[in-house]
């Protein structure tokens, strides 16, 4: 029986036979059982609500209350309350849908490729980072939606038989953006789900209150683990990360189509698919980070999310960042390179036109800060970490900023060029959103467990060492 | 509804895992057949150990996935050829490379479609109510219960022995599951 019997040392490390290790810091803390693993886990759910968690909630309630005012306001007044014109006709509302879909890729990086790749430090962060990719595509979804004009007139996007005989231009990258985000949102929720039933089932199990036992038993649907529901489910749950993988992939590329399909001197570029990916996988390690380092401290999940988490989830940040940075690189050697007066002047432009502070804060915060991630001492030293988090955050904002309105500002007609800045109604919406991610945070982790339990208890069976006649 | 059996079956709760193998194997050799058992987490093996059969989840994806992808490229084709020509540019209108990305997306779809509610029929979920949960001590299944059923309507099945059998096995403890 050729399996790998994976076990423990008596400091918690998983190993492997045959293979030899340097120190590491274990995915799970050494001493837990099936018990107090899922007992620390629903006990974020079901003890006291915690004072700061009110307090959270009632600031992060206020920033959705100004996303409500903004939408209420634009929805009265039109898209001219923000300050898009001719030629920026594609400002903050496009600046932070790719904002917010890239953030989201990141989750199912790490529950989908991850899974397939055996990394199994993902298990603790990966329900987390899905809740994450399920907000973030909640926040993205609704831009392209308030930019339209009509927005009450969005569903004329999906193909449907109507009156009027119409049917959406199946060429056009913003049509197959509404299937990329749209199947995108809707595998990402099942995926979540189903991987919550199991959980589902514990919280079920170990809720006192009659009411919440209701509440968790008909979402668990029955949930009983017998091993024919486990038979399907682990293939279910499989191919459900295999084709996520691809898809997530796919939905960037289709997002940075939107851009290259079109004839903008710094749009049109072959590099956009996977510089775009890229982008998405880096700003979404960010924002799992910026997540993940205050709510381990708040509730304590240090057990959980261990600092090989922490650290391997900055290397990727790292990795991806140099990707990105060669991205950059290559737009400008591929300006230079094409002998195309527009693309070359596109380039000068971004670097000391107008809007040079933008380019040069967006390699201040993506391109220098992650280099200091090269260094162990800044990887587990979470308070700096957090904070090259933030400069990546801003710089991938900084980044749609500088793509999309330096390049639209000045086009190929002098007599179209003009400036852009946000207006007061651009800021809140922005900040709006921020708002509706958070609440949804903020609720999600008072309600559900923000760690997947079962496959928790399967790190801690890693640890039982395996009788030899088991059957493999 | 008509009962056929006084009780649903036994329900026997095992220390650990490795018992809980062991034991599947023993009911299964023993000609038992309407046998389920019931985990914290998925073991390896544990369906072999109870002769079940290899998922039918992978056939129902790779279906909602061909399903998925014809749906997409002919739904284009015929609204952008057949039934809505659009002339842009003097281009072609049964362009298929510009319906990929839209056909791959509904491909996608309907395959998680599949995999999510395929799994989900193949277990007969949602199923609110199951005999097994009357069992007291049942509530440790989703912490660390390891619990072996055998089902009264297994020809097999024959009270007293079959509990004497069981008990045989090394089980923490066997109990009557009450329909």
């Amino acid at each position: 029986m050729a399996r790998i019997t994976t076990t423990r040392d008596e400091s918690g490390f998983i190993r492997e036979p045959g293979r030899s290790y340097g120190a590491e810091v274990p995915v799970l803390a050494p001493g837990h059982t099936y018990r107090s693993v899922t007992d620390k886990i629903t006990d974020v759910v079901f003890n006291r609500t915690p004072k700061g968690w009110y307090f959270g909630l009632a600031v992060t309630l206020a920033m959705l209350m100004l996303l409500v005012t903004s939408v209420g306001y634009l929805f009265a007044r039109g898209v001219g309350i923000w300050g898009i014109n001719i030629p920026v006709s594609w400002g903050f509302d496009i600046i932070n849908f790719v904002w917010w879909i890239g953030i989201g890729h990141a989750g199912t990086l790490i529950s989908a490729i991850l899974l397939l790749l055996h990394q199994e430090w993902r298990t603790s962060i990966n329900r987390l980072s899905e809740a994450m990719t399920l907000f973030a595509v909640a926040c993205a979804g609704m831009f392209p939606i308030i930019h339209l004009g009509r927005p009450w007139l969005a569903y004329y996007l999906f193909p449907y038989p109507n009156t009027m005989g119409l049917w959406p231009q199946f060429r056009s990258p913003l049509v197959w953006d509404v299937f990329a985000v749209s199947t995108y949102g809707t595998v990402s929720l099942l995926f979540w789900y189903t991987g919550l039933v199991p959980d589902l089932a514990t919280m079920r199990d170990k809720t006192q209150n009659r009411f919440l036992r209701m509440v968790y038993g008909l979402m668990a649907l029955g949930w009983r683990g017998s091993a024919r529901h486990w038979n399907n489910y682990q293939m279910a749950y499989l191919l459900l990360a295999g084709l996520s993988t691809p898809l997530v992939v796919s939905v960037h590329s289709v997002v940075s189509f939107d851009f290259a399909v079109s004839i903008i001197p710094g749009w049109h570029s072959t590099i956009f698919p996977p510089y775009f990916v890229a982008g998405a996988i880096f700003a979404g390690f960010a924002m799992v980070l910026t997540i993940a380092i205050p709510l381990r401290a708040f509730y304590k999940l240090q057990d959980f999310i261990t600092m090989r988490h922490i650290e391997n989830m900055a290397k990727v940040t790292l990795a991806t960042g140099l990707v990105v940075a060669y991205g950059y690189l290559s737009e400008i050697f591929f300006a230079f390179y094409s002998g195309e007066y527009y693309e070359q002047y596109f380039i000068a432009n971004r670097i000391s036109g107008p809007y040079w502070w933008a380019f040069w804060a967006l390699i201040l915060c993506n391109v220098l800060a992650p280099q200091a991630l090269w260094s162990k001492r800044v990887r587990t030293n979470l308070p700096l970490l957090f904070l090259i988090m933030m400069f990546v955050n801003i710089g991938m904002w900084l980044e749609r900023f500088v793509i999309i309105v330096v390049s639209l500002h000045r086009q190929y007609l002098q007599s179209s060029w003009d400036m852009y800045a946000g207006t007061f109604w651009d800021w809140s919406t922005y900040l709006g959103t921020i708002g509706l991610f958070l609440t949804l945070m903020f609720l999600f982790i008072r309600t559900l467990p923000a760690i997947a339990i079962f496959e928790t208890r399967e790190l801690v069976h890693a640890d039982e060492t395996q009788p030899e006649d088991m059957p493999a | 509804m008509k009962l056929q059996t006084p009780i649903y079956g036994l329900l026997a709760e095992f220390p650990g895992e490795h018992e809980l193998l062991v034991a599947s194997r023993a009911v299964r050799d023993a000609g038992y057949r309407k046998i389920d058992a019931y985990t914290p987490v998925p073991v390896n093996g544990l369906s072999e150990a109870l002769g079940l059969q290899k998922s039918r989840v992978p056939l129902l994806v790779l279906c909602g996935g061909m399903i998925g992808g014809a749906t997409g490229l002919l739904l284009q084709y015929w609204s952008m050829h057949i039934y809505y020509p659009l002339n842009i540019g003097g281009r072609p209108t049964d362009s298929w490379p510009a319906f990929i990305p839209a056909a791959f997306e509904l491909t996608i779809l309907f395959a998680a479609f599949a995999a999510v509610f395929g799994s989900f029929a193949l277990n007969q979920l949602p199923q609110p109510y199951h005999p097994v949960f009357n069992v007291r001590s049942f509530e440790k299944v989703s912490t660390d219960g390891w619990f072996l059923a055998i089902e009264a309507s297994d020809p097999r099945f024959d009270y007293g022995p079959t509990r004497r059998f069981l008990e045989s096995l090394g089980p923490v403890e066997v109990s009557d599951v009450d329909h």
